[in-house]
């Protein structure tokens, strides 16, 4: 297939698609390598990794401010190269870290700079869009440098909104913030999310992942992983039921290997069982039935839930 | 060139410096060094010796101030950005590389021009109205005020180059603006020569001196928006 009709068919399917993309510095050090993945229209990507990894960078690369040094991408339908810059940053929007205001500007001033910068029409009427869709119409004619550090998260947004971006890329949106701001910008995330824009957001905060993103992709300067939560956690975790008991089994080795699909056993601390089964919605009834026969008085037989961050420190934890 | 994106980048570039207290008395008091010799000159000669002012066109000397005035607002330009993390967003707009170079330029040579403008203004309405009219005919001939006119836009250009080339590769302003004002030296000594009579003030040395400015002046564009890296003005040097 030829380069072209490659990239129009990744136009087709894809609001993202890169191949093997990399960035070395001239000093020789390395921001990331050998990164691949595709994200789907209307997706939310999340983009996980500890400090350093080249998290900010990839988002940089692929926002055409930073030039890679190997691979290929497609943003937004568009092939990444340096010809490409300009009408790729037309089509996409990026929040840094931090929100990057005017601060002697006001909101509404802020936002009209970057209205003609965007060449947006009727800018007007955009502006006010945009400050609707993150709740912060009556705080236009502040000056940024009196907002607070979530309010100026929401300004960075609604800048973002300006452009009508194809893909947004959100690096660190909650970053610094108080747990109510950060409520707010993920809740504003949300929205977006609903309202079907494509999302590439980079965090190391797992639970935000974990609440938003379709998929995520874990980096330490090369892809460790990619896939749904729910996807990571049965790569890296053995599927295990969690059983407790008013008393011990006498004869727990017995009424474990007799049930079916049970494939290993150990006590817990607690003085609960946790048993490693391959398919949880076979082993549970089996495994109940023969706790019943041996006279044991099961309080409860449970799924034990891995969570992303099981999943980040597994894959990282021994690293960073 | 998309003028709609200068006009941005020039429009929020002058409502920040007008909201710059630090930039606006930099600004003020950078002219006051290069007034006070001429003024006194010119205030403590009396009439009879008015023509000596034709071996020391010393309002000439005043022309140093239009090299040295852009230095704090350029140097700013993008150093400054840089340190308040604005300079990321904006290079992630669908701006080119000309149209943001030309609105930081024209926010940096607008107000340079008509500070100098303002300052020759005053000083020339002052020897005008307070000097004996054998001293201020001098003074204020013809060529001083044509030298006034002409020279102080190309000066302002060329400060505006210089400032922006160095302000897109320090690291902070402070440093900017001190490299800043040393690579102009070579002009102000230049002025400080014709004012005081070190150089012999002739029609050829202005014409010689207007020629090379604007080759200089379309020089420093050429390079400046040649040079123009995304990646390195974000970065800086890696």
């Amino acid at each position: 297939m030829s380069a072209v009709s490659q990239s129009r068919t990744r136009t087709e399917t894809a609001a993202l698609s890169v191949e093997g993309l990399g960035k070395e510095f001239g000093n020789g050090k390395v921001a990331f390598a050998d990164v691949s993945f595709e994200i789907g229209h209307g997706e939310v990507f999340g983009f996980l990794g500890p400090n350093g990894a080249g998290k900010t960078t990839t988002v940089r690369t692929l926002g055409t401010l930073v030039a890679p040094t190997s691979g290929t991408a497609v943003v937004a339908g568009l092939p990444l190269t340096p010809a490409n810059g300009a009408a790729i940053r037309r089509r996409i929007a990026i929040v840094p870290e931090s929100p990057g205001l005017y601060q002697r500007l006001s909101v509404a001033e802020n936002l009209e700079c970057f209205a003609d910068l965007y060449r947006t029409q009727d800018p007007r009427a955009r502006i006010g869009q945009a400050l609707r869709s993150v709740n912060l119409e009556d705080r236009a004619g502040d000056l940024c440098g009196t907002l607070s550090k979530g309010l100026r998260q929401r300004v960075a947004l609604a800048r973002a909104l300006l452009a009508d971006p194809v893909v947004l890329f959100l690096d660190e949106p909650t970053s610094g913030l108080d747990p109510v701001a950060a409520q707010e910008v993920l809740s504003l995330v949300e929205g977006l999310r609903k309202d079907g824009v494509t999302i590439f957001l980079t965090t190391h905060r797992l639970d935000e992942a974990e609440r938003l993103c379709d998929r995520v992709a874990i980096l330490n300067t090369t892809m460790r992983l990619i896939g749904r939560p729910a996807e990571l956690r049965d790569q890296l975790f053995a599927k295990t039921l969690l059983i407790r008991l008013a008393s011990p089994l006498t004869t727990p080795e017995a009424v474990f290997t007799e049930a079916v699909g049970v494939e290993a056993w150990h006590l817990c601390d607690d003085g609960g069982y946790e048993l490693t089964v391959p398919d949880i919605t076979a082993a549970a009834p089996a495994v109940t039935r023969a706790l019943v026969s041996a006279g044991a008085d099961v309080l409860s037989i449970g799924e034990s839930q891995h969570s992303l961050q099981d999943v980040y420190l597994e894959l990282i934890g021994d690293q960073s | 060139m998309n003028m709609r994106q200068v006009r941005a980048i020039f429009r929020k570039e002058m409502r920040e410096f007008r909201r710059n207290k630090q930039i606006i008395s930099t600004m003020a008091v950078s002219p006051i060094g290069f007034l006070i010799a001429p003024m006194i000159f010119l205030f403590s000669i009396g009439a009879s010796d008015a023509s000596t002012l034709y071996n020391y066109p010393v309002l000439l000397f005043t022309l140093g101030m239009a090299a040295l005035v852009p230095v704090t607002v350029g140097a700013y330009s993008i150093t400054g950005e840089r340190e308040q993390g604005t300079l990321e967003p904006v290079l992630g707009t669908p701006i080119g590389a000309r149209e943001f170079m030309l609105g930081k330029a024209l926010s940096v040579f607008v107000p340079g021009v008509a500070e100098s403008y303002l300052v020759f203004g005053v000083i020339d309405g002052l020897v005008w109205a307070a000097r004996p009219a054998a001293v201020s005919a001098v003074a204020l001939r013809l060529s001083i005020l044509l030298a006034q006119l002409i020279f102080t836009p190309l000066l302002v250009c060329l400060s505006v180059w210089m400032s922006m080339m160095l302000s897109a590769r320090v690291s902070d302003v402070r440093t900017a603006q001190q490299l800043g004002a040393l690579i102009n030296l070579p002009v102000i000594f230049l002025a400080i020569a014709m004012g005081f009579h070190l150089i012999p003030v002739t029609l050829t040395l202005g014409v010689t001196a207007g020629a090379t400015l604007i080759v200089l002046d379309v020089a420093g564009w050429w390079l400046v928006s040649g040079t123009f890296d995304r990646e390195r003005l974000i970065l800086g040097a890696r």
